[in-house]
C-alpha cells in the first residue's frame, strides 16, 4: 500500500505574538520566528505511519511539501516520525500561488509517483487557515475526499473514517484512493527519538522543480492563481477593558448579572 | 512574471519593510530588498510604497472565457435533513446587500431531497430566484454529488458571485467546486463588499489566526467565490410577502459515481448547544481544575442558552471532547458573549475567540493575558463565583 502526505511548514504562532509585531504598523516581523511542520499535518504524518505500522502488507510512507529551500527541515521532522521517503517541490515559478495553484502542483506531482491508496492531509495550515488545498487536490487527481476526520479504519480495499460535523460525527465508508484531511484528536503525534532524528538526517530529500513535473505552467503561481491579495492590514488590536479586582463573591456574581443584563443576553 | 523593485525608483524609506506581514523585505544598501525565499507575493509592499518602486506583475493565465456573462449574486443554502442551516439566511442577507449595490439578482442555490418546501424561506430572506435540484442522491451531503450539482447550477446560470457557509460542509464543497471549474476561492471571510470602480467582489478575511487582515480580489476568473464565517453577518428579517421565482433545475448524478457512503451519523451526547451556533459560549481551561468542574459551567450555559466551550489545556487533559476546543487547532466562535473561566489566555486560545462581541474573564491571576481582550476581566476565584452566579440566576 502507498500513502502520501501533503504538508506545509509554517510560522510557529506562539512564537510570532511572543516575538515581533511592528509596534507601529502591528503587523508580523517573521524574521526570526522559528518554523514548525503545521499542527495539523503532524496528526496527518502520524495517521499515515500508524496505518503503517498496524499493516501485515508493505506499506510506503512518502511525504511531500511545496515551498522554499529551508522547506527541507520540515520534511526531515516527518521522516523522523516514520515517513519513508520525502519530496521537496520548490521553484521559483511556485512562488505566490494561491490555493487553487498550490493544489494543482501539489496534483500533478502525486500522479507523477503514481501509487496511492490513501492522501493524508491536515485539515488547514496555521498561517492560511484556507482548508482548501486538500480538496483541491481530490479533484484535480478525481478521488474523493473526506474532510475533517477524527478516527479511521482501514480495511482491505476501502476504509471507514469518522468525519467531525457540527454537533457530531459522520461515519463514512470509501473505497481506496481515497483523500483524508485529518482534525485534532485523530491521534496524539509522536516525539521522534535521537535514533529516528539521526537516521532521519541522513535520508535523501528529492526536490522536484517545475521542469521535472509535466505542468501547464498557467496553472502554476502568480499566473495561475485567480485570487490576489489587494490589501493586508492588521486588525486593529482588541483593547482590554474593565479590570475588576477586590469584589467578594456575591459582588461579583452579580456584576456579571449586570453586564449580561445589559448586553440583553438575559 | 513575479515581483520586483525597481532600484532607480526606492528612495529606502522603509515602508515596505515596516509593511511587510513575512519579514521578507530589507534595506540593503538603502535599498528595498526583497528575500524570495520568504516572500509571498501578497502584495503589502506594493500597497505601502509611496513611489511605485514596487511592481507586480502577475502573468496573463488564461482567465474565464466570456467574463462579461457572469452576472448576478448566487447562494448556496445548506440544509441538512430539510432544515435549513442559519448562515444560509445570514448569506442572503449580505448576498442582498451586494447584488443591490451592483444592480443585479440574488439567487440561491438549493441542492436536496424533497426540499422544496424550503424554497420560500430563501425567498423570505431575500432571494429573487432559487434554483433547485432536487434529487434523491442528494439526501445527505456528499461531496461528489452536491459538487455535481452546484457546478452545474453555476455553469448554466453565470453567477458573477457564489457565497458558501465556512461550515464543514461549505468548506468541504466550495474548493473542490473551485478546483472543477478553476476559478478563484477566498476562503472564511469577514468581511464582503463591491468596489465601486470596478465592481469586484472584496473579500476580507483573517490570516495569521487574525493576527493580520487581507482584502482579495479574483479578477480575471468567475464566478468569484467566497466561504463566509458563520454568525458574521446578520440574520434578515424574514419577509414572508416576498414573492420571487422557483427554476428547477434537473441534474444527472449516478449513484455508482459515488464513492464515499454515509454509513451512520452519531449525534454528539452533549448537555448544551454547539459552540459554532451559539449567542452564548461559557468556556473553560485549565484552572477548572478537573472534568467533574465542568458540571458547573455547563449548569451556566443551560441558565443562559449558550454552550461549554473549552481552551486547548483542558482538552488535552482529556476533561472536554475536541469539538469543543476554542482556538488554533480547535474552533473560531464569535458569540454575542463569550465567558472565560479559568482561562489564562494563550495567543492560541485568543485567535479562535477574540472577535467575540463582548468577553467576560474570570480568573485568579490579575495577568493572566486574557483579560487583555477581555470587556471585563474578573480577578477571583470560579470556583466561588460561579456557584453564586447560579443562585442569582435562579431567584
Amino acid at each position: 500500500m502507498d500513502i502520501i502526505v501533503c504538508i506545509k511548514q509554517v510560522p510557529d504562532i506562539s512564537e510570532i505574538a511572543k516575538v515581533k509585531t511592528d509596534p507601529k504598523t502591528g503587523t508580523i516581523i517573521r524574521e526570526g520566528v522559528p518554523s514548525v511542520v503545521n499542527p495539523f499535518d503532524e496528526f496527518a504524518v502520524e495517521e499515515a505511519v500508524r496505518v503503517k505500522e498496524r499493516s501485515e502488507g508493505e506499506v510506503n510512507v512518502t511525504v511531500i511539501t511545496m515551498g522554499p529551500p529551508q522547506a527541507e527541515e520540515a520534511l526531515r521532522k516527518c521522516l523522523s516520525m516514520g515517513a519513508d521517503n520525502a519530496i521537496l517541490l520548490s521553484d521559483r515559478a511556485f512562488a505566490g500561488g494561491d490555493t487553487l495553484a498550490t493544489g494543482y502542483v501539489l496534483a500533478m506531482a502525486i500522479k507523477k509517483i503514481g501509487a496511492y491508496d490513501m492522501i493524508f492531509c491536515g485539515q488547514q495550515a496555521t498561517d492560511g487557515d484556507t482548508a482548501q488545498v486538500g480538496p483541491s487536490i481530490a479533484e484535480n487527481i478525481h478521488i474523493p475526499q473526506i474532510t475533517y476526520i477524527n478516527k479511521l479504519e482501514v480495511q482491505k480495499k476501502k476504509i471507514v473514517a469518522h468525519r467531525e460535523i457540527e454537533g457530531g460525527v459522520e461515519v463514512i465508508e470509501c473505497r481506496m484512493p481515497v483523500l483524508m484531511t485529518a482534525v485534532k484528536g485523530l491521534n496524539e503525534p509522536r516525539i521522534p527519538k535521537y535514533k529516528a532524528i539521526t537516521k532521519a538526517l541522513s535520508k535523501e530529500i528529492v526536490v522536484w522543480g517545475a521542469a521535472d513535473l509535466d505542468l501547464d505552467m498557467d496553472r502554476v503561481g502568480l499566473s495561475g492563481s485567480p485570487t490576489n491579495v489587494v490589501k493586508v492590514f492588521s486588525p486593529e488590536a482588541r483593547q482590554g477593558g474593565q479590570k475588576i479586582q477586590g469584589l467578594t463573591y456575591d459582588e461579583a456574581a452579580l456584576k456579571i448579572l449586570e453586564i449580561l443584563k445589559e448586553e440583553k443576553a438575559l | 512574471m513575479g515581483i520586483q523593485v525597481i532600484i532607480e525608483k526606492c528612495t529606502g524609506c522603509k515602508k515596505c519593510v515596516l509593511a511587510c506581514p513575512f519579514g521578507a523585505m530589507q534595506l540593503v544598501d538603502k535599498k528595498a530588498t526583497i528575500n524570495y525565499d520568504e516572500c509571498t507575493v501578497c502584495g503589502a509592499c506594493a500597497n505601502a510604497c509611496e513611489d511605485d518602486a514596487i511592481v507586480i506583475e502577475r502573468g496573463a493565465g488564461k482567465g474565464t472565457e466570456n467574463i462579461e456573462q457572469y452576472k448576478g449574486v448566487m447562494v448556496f443554502a445548506e440544509q441538512h435533513a430539510g432544515e435549513m442551516k442559519n448562515c444560509s439566511y445570514e448569506l442572503l442577507g449580505e448576498g442582498r446587500k451586494l447584488a443591490d449595490k451592483l444592480g443585479q439578482e440574488l439567487t440561491a442555490v438549493l441542492p436536496g431531497s424533497q426540499v422544496e418546501h424550503l424554497t420560500k424561506d430563501l425567498f423570505a430572506h431575500g432571494a429573487d430566484k432559487v434554483y433547485l435540484v432536487d434529487n434523491e442522491n442528494l439526501a445527505s451531503y456528499m461531496t461528489d454529488p452536491y459538487a455535481t450539482a452546484v457546478a452545474a447550477v453555476i455553469a448554466k446560470y453565470k453567477p458573477a458571485i457564489v457565497l458558501y457557509g465556512a461550515t464543514t460542509t461549505g468548506r468541504d464543497l466550495a474548493p473542490r467546486i473551485a478546483a472543477r471549474i478553476q476559478t478563484g476561492l477566498t476562503a472564511d471571510c469577514t468581511g464582503l463588499d463591491i468596489d465601486p470602480e470596478t465592481g469586484l467582489l472584496l473579500q476580507t478575511r483573517p490570516a495569521f489566526g487574525g493576527n493580520i487582515m487581507a482584502t482579495i480580489k479574483c479578477p480575471r476568473h468567475r464566478p468569484q467565490m467566497s466561504t463566509v464565517r458563520p454568525k458574521v453577518m446578520k440574520k434578515p428579517e424574514p419577509d414572508y410577502s416576498r414573492q420571487g421565482e422557483l427554476i428547477k433545475v434537473p441534474v444527472e448524478i449516478n449513484p455508482k459515481s459515488i464513492k464515499a457512503k454515509i454509513l451512520e451519523v452519531i449525534k454528539e451526547a452533549k448537555s448544551t448547544g454547539d459552540i459554532e451556533e451559539a449567542e452564548v459560549i461559557i468556556a473553560g481551561g485549565w484552572g477548572m481544575g478537573d472534568a467533574t468542574n465542568f458540571k458547573m459551567l455547563e449548569d451556566l450555559a443551560n441558565a443562559l442558552g449558550g454552550a461549554v466551550g473549552a481552551s486547548r489545556a483542558a482538552v488535552d487533559a482529556g476533561w472536554m471532547s475536541h469539538s469543543c476546543q476554542v482556538g488554533q487547532t480547535g474552533k473560531t466562535v464569535c458569540p454575542k458573549v463569550y465567558i472565560a473561566c479559568g482561562i489564562s489566555g494563550a495567543v492560541q486560545h485568543l485567535v479562535g475567540m477574540q472577535t467575540s462581541d463582548l468577553i467576560i474573564a474570570i480568573n485568579k491571576d490579575p495577568d493572566a493575558p486574557i483579560f487583555n481582550v477581555a470587556n471585563y476581566g474578573i480577578v477571583g476565584d470560579v470556583f466561588q463565583i460561579i456557584p453564586k452566579l447560579l443562585e442569582e440566576l435562579k431567584k
